[in-house]
């Protein structure tokens, strides 16, 4: 089951536009999609708008890699259950979000292993092609680096 | 400040929805032994810190200015009636409405820029920077560039 997903904000219709078009030529390859408040409905997979974080977990952890916008809560929380994913930045220039901040996240997370990125629509079905082909990555922990939680628990306990 | 007992440490730990929130459930581990309480702006979250304070917000961007002053009025009545000594977030308006309300009732603020940010701070980071008492970007190269600190990131 490949899980697509563009978070609960905002619509992201190029890439919900690009995998249902390659869906409709691969009948035989599940999907579900969650494609936030669109007007486009998909016509060659199952989707909703919105979903509950609950089934969110349930569809990742579900799923055998994720196809998403590059918002950090579909990427981490596909790090987390060890899923690899195919991402495509969302363009401002295209009121697509507010600034070009998912183009960098995905440019620096690239070479993480389980990461694949799509610059953009033309590039998602060679990719879709692919996604078998995608490491799986190591489920990463639950929690932020020693680093940063030894930073915040001084800073929890001096204020400083 | 002189260190006090943990359990005595009121920290409001305050983000927007989506991966601002993952995040900073990322960091509760830093938080443990404190009271800590939760804001955020999608009521379903509370599943996620069981047992806490947990408190909702409306939720709004900068495209909303109306939904923003709600939310900014209701954050207010929490930040006073919860009287924290600390104040994190990792964004973006609940945090900097947070921050700053934070900041008038003496508490102590940090703001820890979310790792979407991979060349600059965000937007709001950069509005609360005057504001916070510390700054962090999960980037070494954008904490460089922008003269805040870098320790660690959620990844």
């Amino acid at each position: 089951m490949i899980f697509v997903t563009v978070g609960y904000q905002m619509a992201f219709d190029r890439l919900i536009e690009a995998v249902d078009l390659w869906a409709g030529a691969h009948p035989d390859t599940a999907l579900f999609a969650q494609i936030g408040p669109s007007e486009f409905e998909p016509a060659n997979m199952p989707y909703t708008e919105f979903m509950e974080p609950s089934e969110f977990k349930e569809r990742v952890e579900g799923c055998s890699v994720l196809v998403a916008h590059a918002g950090m809560g579909s990427i981490l929380t596909a790090l987390q259950y060890g899923k690899p994913i195919l991402v495509m930045p969302r363009h401002a220039a295209r009121n697509e979000t507010r600034n070009d901040h998912q183009i960098a996240t995905s440019k620096q997370l690239a070479t993480r292993p389980g990461i694949e990125v799509a610059m953009d629509e033309s590039e998602i079905a060679k990719k879709l092609d692919h996604l078998a082909n995608l490491e799986r990555p190591p489920k990463i922990s639950t929690t932020a680096s020693p680093e940063l939680i030894e930073r915040l628990k001084r800073f929890v306990d001096t204020g400083r | 400040m002189t260190l006090e007992n943990r359990s005595d440490r009121r920290i409001l730990a305050a983000a927007s929805g989506g991966g601002h929130w993952v995040q900073l459930m990322r960091l509760r581990p830093a938080f443990e032994g404190a009271r800590v309480t939760y804001v955020t702006v999608r009521p379903t979250y509370a599943e996620d810190v069981p047992g806490e304070d947990f408190r909702v917000v409306p939720d709004a961007t900068l495209w909303n200015k109306f939904r923003l002053l709600l939310m900014a009025a209701k954050m207010f009545w929490i930040v006073i009636s919860v009287r924290p000594d600390v104040v994190i977030s990792t964004g973006a308006a609940p945090g900097y409405f947070a921050i700053r309300f934070g900041k008038w009732i003496g508490a102590k603020t940090c703001w820890v820029d979310s790792i979407a940010n991979a060349e600059q701070l965000s937007m709001s980071g950069n509005q609360i920077r005057a504001h916070a008492t510390i700054v962090l970007s999960q980037w070494p190269h954008v904490a460089e560039a922008e003269g805040v600190e870098h320790a660690g990131s959620v990844l």
